[in-house]
């Protein structure tokens, strides 16, 4: 088998499911190659088909899918239609696959050295002692910390970084020709994911595995691999070198894709971004002609007439357009364009404010831990707490955007929820709009309540699914009042319209809705009632990102024309960037730095907003990127460590006294805090 | 008049609206059912005694209480198609009326059950803690009783009638409904429609039946569904034990109670109850488990 041939070669693949009313086929017309060492993206937003074509190599479609046509070729043998059998002993050894789930990918009930020693005994038939030692090996490859102690442990005790590592190691184990890596970073932190794309891309060198990357996020794949290939809605629109793709797309698609992303390099007010309207055709109901063709700004007559074929307009990039030749004039400046200024920037933003709407002093939030004995519930057990939120002060100026960020576990979303009232303060205060608010909803007023509201973080949870999009926004305006009764519909159908959707949407029920659109029915139901403020926790996380752009876009177009003052909750710092005026950087239930968004995105800065930052995957793979990486897992919020909080993972550490003091508040000016023991010229010129 | 014109059509439509959504709703409660043989089998059994109940007096030419002391203990004839009982009624006519007995009994009996599981479930499931763990000790201890058993004391308590029979099976199905009603209630509770009505600030009790409840109704049709069925086979139970209906009313359980003593003698009046029972019950669970099966594929 020489290097000259793909490792796995798959042709004209189209693959069906059979469903209760017919067939649909998730998947046609695709072909790839992947040769040793290469790394192929696979990217597309979800509902593409990119699982389905990949599940397809090794017939893993379920009881209802199944391959319907095309060829899989695995080194040069052909894999379709092959006996359970033959696959079996294919997969875990020559083929095998890193899933996104961690925690689902492992049993829970066997220890680590027997889940990797396992495939070494069946494929390969060592015993069982050789098999530990290997797999010891194994896991000392993708630099697990403590690797003896992980082979003993079950995967509840790994973190979820551990746990992809566990994952990746026994993927490996048996050297595979092919790796197949399902979106094997998106349930991870964003330092966590970090870690682990510098460990796959340093494998990938190692061991020159042919590799199938699965991702929605065009920045892991910028990371990682060699060649990309975009998908939409079951066929493959753009395939080409990584650098080729990013600085040279041909596609519309791909270019929508690019444009629709928040830069983490630019301030708010710098730029809008470029939602791709519509939405991603369902398989069963597919345009006629291009695909794209009903979404796409290019669309030209022939576009909607025929059905355009891949074809290579230069070596190795493969286009599905018509008009791909005819681009170079139009799709000069893409990425550019319209890019000017908004009239609000941050600074002229910031001169502008009077009052304070919201402030938070001290607030904690703490949830007891269940007795461990009996003689607890007698007193006689010292009650623990898990310390969610613990003295977190900050405050909200009129009209302006606070972006709370920090790693899942981090307090985040328990703060926005005490807030609004859905948990109880355990102590501090919190007083909003002058009124102290520091006790559960049912005890505020009916005028706080409807001046305070939330978006939601899940679309699919955000609606009742038993009522029509109109009656569930009425279902708020009649409980405040809002209208009087025989203008609900007329005040629902002008909501529904400030949210970008048009009066057809009254009857509809949430199972008809995308999840951008279910978003904007949460959206729309939280202003209807004219809140002075609205705490939006993770609004985009779930969604594909050309719906995040179009649902920011969204909330900050609400912000200006109403001059509504907002919370923004979010893991993701390029949103936070896109949105906030103001961010909180949160670690452990306590703010580690917290200033105007200018302020903390650049040095002088906390080093673990450093970290948050240098961990950010950039859609360019040119982009420099940092190797400081944070180590280690977040602690248990019921032992929190002494001294600060983030001593345990720090880069930065200086010794002992970050171990033993808490460290006082830092003003760096301009109402910039830092919680640190490092001096300002240390935080400015971070050097490990 | 123009204004009143657009608000007619408005309202109009609106109702037109309504109708083609529970129009559409019915199509794909049909689709669903065409989908699954074994519901399909399971809906023609019920429906066929579901008819036979309705049509008692049309399809037999014979009174349920009729007593012809020249023809006991026939086997079928032409003119007695399941024979006669010791007696001399017609034992078609008595399995046909009933079957009105069981399919008006039966349904309200469980519907009380559900009744008064939903409201312990609900409040159970919603505010946990006390509330929760006082409702379902009480209901642990409720259960605890062989059911069989509890019907017998309830029944021996009240005395037997419709009523007490409803009001028993009634009794001992809501714990197990309510413990059903809590765990949809505590799964459901967490979602985030659920924390969206909380910030507009409705009460309790409109969060548990205008978010919790509808959200629920898919694991509780079909619990209601198979509960019918067990209902049918408890109330036959009872009869046979006799404390169901009082004796002339033509009842399944009531049928093989006096006919058992007599079985090698006239096999027929027992078994055409026991036949008509198990292919109720069993049409019934066939009806559910297909639904359910159905519903959940797919997903």
């Amino acid at each position: 088998m020489d290097d000259s041939s793909p490792i796995l070669s798959v042709k004209n693949l189209a693959v069906t499911y059979k469903t209760r009313k017919r067939d649909i086929d998730a998947v046609r017309d695709v072909s790839f190659d992947i040769y040793r060492g290469e790394n192929l993206g696979l990217v597309g937003e979800s509902g593409c088909g990119k699982s389905t074509a990949a599940y397809s190599i090794v017939n893993f479609l379920g009881p209802n899918g199944r391959v319907k046509s095309g060829e899989i070729l695995f080194k040069g043998e052909q894999l379709r239609n092959r006996s359970e059998a033959d696959l079996r002993k294919l997969r875990g050894a020559d083929i095998s696959m890193v899933y996104q789930e961690p925690m689902s990918a492992l049993n829970p009930s066997m220890q680590i050295r027997d889940q990797l020693a396992e495939s070494l005994i069946a494929h390969r038939g060592f015993n069982q002692k050789d098999a530990f030692a290997e797999s010891l090996e194994a896991l000392r490859k993708v630099y697990m910390p403590d690797a003896e102690g992980v082979m003993q442990r079950y995967p509840h005790q790994l973190s979820g970084g551990q746990q992809q590592r566990v994952l990746i190691a026994m993927a490996m184990l048996n050297n595979p020709s092919l790796l197949i890596m399902d979106e094997p970073t998106t349930a991870l932190d964003v330092t966590v994911e970090a870690a682990v794309l510098d460990l796959i891309a340093e494998l990938q060198k190692k061991y020159n595995t042919a590799t199938l990357y699965i991702s929605h996020n065009l920045g892991v794949v910028a990371r990682v691999s060699d060649k990309v290939a975009v998908m939409y809605a079951g066929e493959i629109v753009e395939l080409a070198p990584t650098r080729e793709i990013f600085h040279n797309p041909m596609h519309p698609y791909t270019m929508g894709l690019m444009r629709c992303l928040p830069d983490v390099d630019a301030p708010k007010g710098t730029r809008t971004l470029h939602p791709i309207e519509g939405r991603v055709p369902s398989p069963a109901n597919l345009p006629a002609g291009c695909i794209f063709a009903p979404r796409c700004q290019h669309a030209e007559p022939e576009c909607l007439a025929g059905h355009p074929h891949l074809k290579e307009i230069s070596p190795g990039h493969q286009v599905r357009c018509f008009r791909a030749w005819d681009w170079t004039a139009v799709k000069e400046n893409w990425k550019t364009e319209d890019l000017v200024p908004l009239k609000e920037s941050c600074p002229d933003r910031n001169g502008n404010t009077e009052e304070n709407v919201l402030n938070v002093k001290n607030a904690k939030v703490y949830y007891p831990v269940p007795f461990k004995t009996v003689g607890g519930l007698f007193g006689m057990e010292k009650r623990s707490y898990v310390r969610a939120s613990d003295d977190v002060s900050f405050s909200v100026k009129r009209g302006r955007t606070l972006g709370i960020v920090g790693e899942s576990g981090c307090g985040k979303s328990t703060i926005a929820k005490a807030i609004v009232g859905l948990e109880p303060l355990f102590g501090g205060q919190i007083d909003f709009l002058n009124v102290d608010v520091s006790k559960p909803l049912n005890k505020r007023g009916i005028d706080t309540i409807r001046d305070l509201q939330m978006v939601f973080q899940d679309p699919n949870g955000v609606l009742n699914p038993s009522y029509s999009v109109g009656d569930q926004i009425a279902f708020s305006l009649r409980r405040f009042g809002t209208v009087p009764p025989d203008q609900i519909r007329a005040e629902v159908e002008r909501l529904l319209q400030a949210v970008k959707l048009d009066e057809s949407y009254y009857n509809r029920l949430p199972r008809q809705l995308s999840g951008g659109e279910k978003q904007r029915v949460g959206i729309a139901r939280a202003i209807s009632t004219n809140p002075a403020m609205v705490v939006c926790d993770e609004p985009v996380s779930a969604l594909d990102v050309s719906v995040q752009a179009a649902v920011l876009n969204l909330l900050l177009e609400i912000q200006n024309t109403r001059n509504t003052t907002m919370i923004l909750i979010s893991h993701d710092l390029s949103s936070v960037r896109f949105f906030a005026d103001e961010v909180a950087v949160m670690y452990l239930g306590h703010i580690m730095e917290i200033g105007s968004c200018e302020s903390i995105f650049q040095p002088p800065n906390h080093p673990y907003t450093t970290a948050l930052l240098a961990a950010v995957p950039r859609a360019d793979p040119d982009a420099p990127h940092s190797n400081i990486r944070l180590s280690g897992h977040v602690p248990s919020a019921v032992k929190p460590p002494s001294g600060c909080k983030f001593n345990t993972r720090c880069p930065f550490k200086i010794g002992a006294i970050c171990e033993q003091e808490e460290p006082s508040k830092r003003d760096m000016g301009a109402g910039h805090l830092i919680y640190c023991h490092l001096t300002p010229e240390d935080l400015k010129n971070k050097i490990i | 008049m123009a204004t009143e014109n657009i608000s007619m059509t408005k309202s109009t439509s609106r109702f037109v609206l309504t109708l083609r959504g529970i129009w559409k709703g019915l199509q794909e409660l049909a689709e669903l059912i065409f989908a699954s043989p074994t519901a399909v089998i399971g809906l023609v059994v019920v429906l066929a005694w579901v008819f036979v109940a309705i049509f008692a007096p049309l399809i037999t030419t014979y009174s349920p209480l009729e007593q012809d002391y020249k023809n006991i203990n026939q086997k079928p004839t032409a003119a007695h198609v399941l024979g006669t009982d010791n007696l001399g009624r017609d034992v078609w006519t008595r399995v046909a009326y009933g079957a009105r007995t069981i399919l008006s009994l039966g349904p309200i009996s469980v519907f009380v059950a559900f009744l008064i599981g939903l409201a312990l479930g609900l409040p159970a499931g919603y505010y946990q803690g006390w509330v929760d763990e006082l409702i379902m000790r009480i209901l642990d201890a409720l259960m605890a009783f062989p059911t069989i058993l509890l019907y017998m004391i309830i029944i021996s308590a009240v005395g037997a009638s419709p009523f007490n029979v409803v009001i028993a099976i009634a009794i001992g199905g809501a714990p197990g409904i309510a413990r059903l009603v809590r765990a949809l209630t505590m799964d459901i509770r967490t979602r985030e429609y659920v924390a969206a009505a909380k910030l507009r600030g409705d009460s309790d009790i409109m969060i548990m039946l205008r978010e919790i409840l509808p959200n629920s109704r898919g694991p509780l049709i079909v619990d209601f569904l198979l509960r019918i069925g067990y209902a049918a086979f408890y109330i036959g139970t009872l009869g046979f034990l006799g404390l169901g209906l009082p004796p002339p009313t033509p009842d399944w359980g009531g049928m093989v109670q006096e006919g058992h003593g007599r079985m090698s003698a006239n096999i027929w009046p027992v078994l055409s109850a026991t036949m008509a029972i198990v292919t109720l019950v069993i049409g019934l669970n066939m009806f559910a488990d297909g639904l359910r099966e159905e519903s959940m594929r797919y997903q």
